[in-house]
């Protein structure tokens, strides 16, 4: 019997060690639309034209939301667990970004809501989506238009995997405000 | 001594499915603890096969040993080795103290097919309880293995096996997610999609032919619904806000689904061709994660309009939604056993998320699970066992647990992150 079992374990590991050719799989192809797509000129000019647009990375490096030092390049609204309440440490940020939207009409931003992983997929993903509609209701009462503002929710699938305490947890439980072009 | 025995016997065991499921390129290990308490003492000769593939004796004796109703026997002492009822010696058979013994052949037929010949035996009356003949192509020979386990599985406990089904889950892995159907039994895995951005929420149709489920693609959650065979995908919902949690009627024809296109989460019924939406729930609260019961009359849901988390349902014609669940702070995933009598959720057990069974007849509620972040509890298509998602670090895996408690395991599939099981129709 111990031999058997010692033969068959060799063999396994054996067969374990030369795993074959990965499976032959036909995935469905998923487009990919994040890649966008050259536009053609919109009012009638040379439409084998080509005005090159590069989008510059630093075009937006003294602006007050990515100076270190203003509260505007501060972006996370963190909540308590199971709550959509924007607790009021964050009321001086929520401000500051209004302000700025307020003074900069074309200015956008979308507003991801997330959840810690603890709690079913479908209902954190709910979650997220109420803690946005949270901060976009500040915003609202602070003056900013809905057309400035998407609220999206990632639910669990953007939290840092493998938190066994607070401590980590709460880091996902949170709303980023991010600009558009930014 | 006995329990050196059972030590033992439960090492083969393990290595003997490790090592088929080696041998068939598998992605997914299974390891079962425990077992249920009269389990029927069955030998699987193995099938005088003339084809190179894995014996197919080994794919139906690990499904039924996973089935928990069977002891399956060693052959391995008995000399003979018979492929038809009048080559057998009921003797030696009686001798190793089996009830029942399956036989069979599979031979190589001219146009590339197989032909698979099977005989179930009564050891002690000495009398065939069963005899199946297949006529398939090679690709078909585990498909087969487990359609003669679940005729085994009938002939002896006399309620439907659920082998020859599959299962579907999302695959993390390399920073891609794959939604991906395997067999019950975690082999012969196959991508369905994939994608750079989150999967979630997998439904199978009732056919058995098509899955819906959200893509994060858009960078926002849509619905869509794609079909196995051709891989033509349809958006089902795309509307502004979140688009999530299909659920498939039983007949086919409509899904209930969560909008948060008007205002917050609120659960809709929709056509299966995209047509015809019609609001279902309306609270102030997250209305979600709606499922149909068997009989297509209720959608069960999770809602926190009570202030925590629970379990509540709403007439499929629409109407006031009743609270179903009162025992715990935080319930949510509905899901229904097959005959309605019972639903598994996710409970939260002082900071434990596990699965919970609550008899709906009389609301009692049994705790099935043991991990901390069990998640997406479904059940088999007999009702007996059911699939979820658990975690061992942070890893997602996928585990099963017998509806009684009794039957545990785990299945593992190496290198990946894989969530979100459900349970599929039986292949037909």
């Amino acid at each position: 019997m111990n031999k058997k079992l010692l033969g068959s374990l060799m063999l396994a590991l054996v067969l374990t060690a030369c795993k074959s050719a990965p499976m032959v799989e036909k995935p469905a192809a998923v487009e990919d639309k994040s890649a966008s797509a050259p536009k053609a000129p919109a009012n009638g000019a040379d439409s084998s034209a080509i005005k090159e647009v590069v989008i510059d990375s630093q075009s937006t490096g003294n602006s007050p939301l990515k100076d270190p030092s203003n509260i505007l390049s501060k972006r996370n609204i963190y909540f308590d667990f199971d709550s959509d309440a924007v607790k009021a440490e964050f009321r001086p940020l929520i401000e500051a970004h209004a302000k700025y939207l307020l003074a900069h009409a074309d200015a956008k931003v979308a507003l991801q809501g997330n959840a810690d992983e603890r709690g079913t997929r479908e209902y954190n993903l709910a979650l997220g989506q109420r803690r946005s509609v949270s901060v976009k209701k500040s915003l609202n009462l602070l003056g900013v238009q809905d057309k400035q503002i998407e609220t999206v929710s990632y639910g669990e699938e953007k939290a840092t995997p493998g938190c066994t305490n607070d401590a980590c947890y709460k880091l996902n439980r949170r709303v980023d405000i991010a600009y558009e072009n930014d | 001594m006995n329990i050196l025995k059972l030590t033992a016997l439960k090492w083969v065991i393990y290595i003997s499915v490790l090592l088929s499921s080696t041998l068939a390129h598998a992605a997914l290990e299974i390891e079962i603890s425990g077992g249920g308490a009269q389990q029927v003492p069955i030998a699987i000769v193995p099938f005088a096969q003339a084809n190179s593939q894995d014996n197919i004796s080994n794919i139906i004796a690990a499904d039924l040993r996973r089935s928990g109703m069977f002891r399956v026997l060693e052959t391995g002492g008995v000399v003979s080795r018979p492929s038809d009822i009048a080559q057998i010696k009921y003797a030696e058979w009686a001798a190793l103290q089996a009830q029942a013994m399956a036989v069979g052949t599979v031979e190589v037929l001219p146009g590339n097919r197989l032909k698979v010949s099977f005989k179930l035996a009564d050891v002690l009356k000495q009398t065939q309880l069963a005899g199946m003949e297949y006529n398939i192509a090679p690709s078909q020979l585990r498909l087969t293995a487990h359609k003669i386990a679940d005729v085994i599985y009938q002939k002896l406990t006399g309620e439907i096996g659920n082998a020859a089904s599959r299962i579907a889950y999302i695959n993390k892995a390399k920073g891609r997610y794959a939604l991906q159907v395997a067999d019950a039994d975690g082999e012969n895995p196959q991508t369905v999609v994939s994608s750079a951005e989150p999967i979630i929420s997998p439904d199978w149709s009732p056919d058995g032919t098509k899955i819906a489920y959200v893509s994060f693609e858009k960078k926002k959650p849509v619905i869509y619904i794609q079909s196995l065979m051709t891989g033509q995908r349809m958006i089902l919902a795309n509307f502004k806000g979140n688009n999530s949690a299909p659920a498939w009627s039983p007949d086919g024809t409509k899904l209930a689904i969560v909008l948060t296109y008007a205002a917050n989460s609120q659960v809709y019924i929709i056509n299966a061709d995209g047509t015809d939406l019609k609001l279902l729930t309306k609270s102030s609260a997250i209305d979600t994660e709606p499922t149909w019961s068997p009989d297509a009359k209720w959608i069960f849901f999770s809602s926190d309009r009570g202030g925590s988390p629970q379990i509540y349902k709403v007439s499929a014609m629409g109407g006031e939604a009743q609270r179903v669940t009162f025992e715990g702070s935080y319930n949510l995933s509905p899901h229904f056993s097959p005959d309605g009598k019972q639903l598994a959720m996710i409970r939260n057990d002082g900071g434990k998320f596990r699965v919970a069974l609550q008899d709906l007849s009389n609301g009692q509620v049994q705790l099935l699970s043991e991990g901390a972040q069990d998640e997406s509890p479904s059940f088999a298509p007999n009702g007996r066992m059911l699939l979820y998602a658990t975690r061992i670090g942070i890893r997602g895996t996928l585990a099963a647990v017998s509806s009684d408690g009794r039957i545990k395991q785990r299945l593992s599939e190496s290198g990946g992150d894989v969530r979100e099981p459900t349970w599929g129709p039986i292949i037909n």
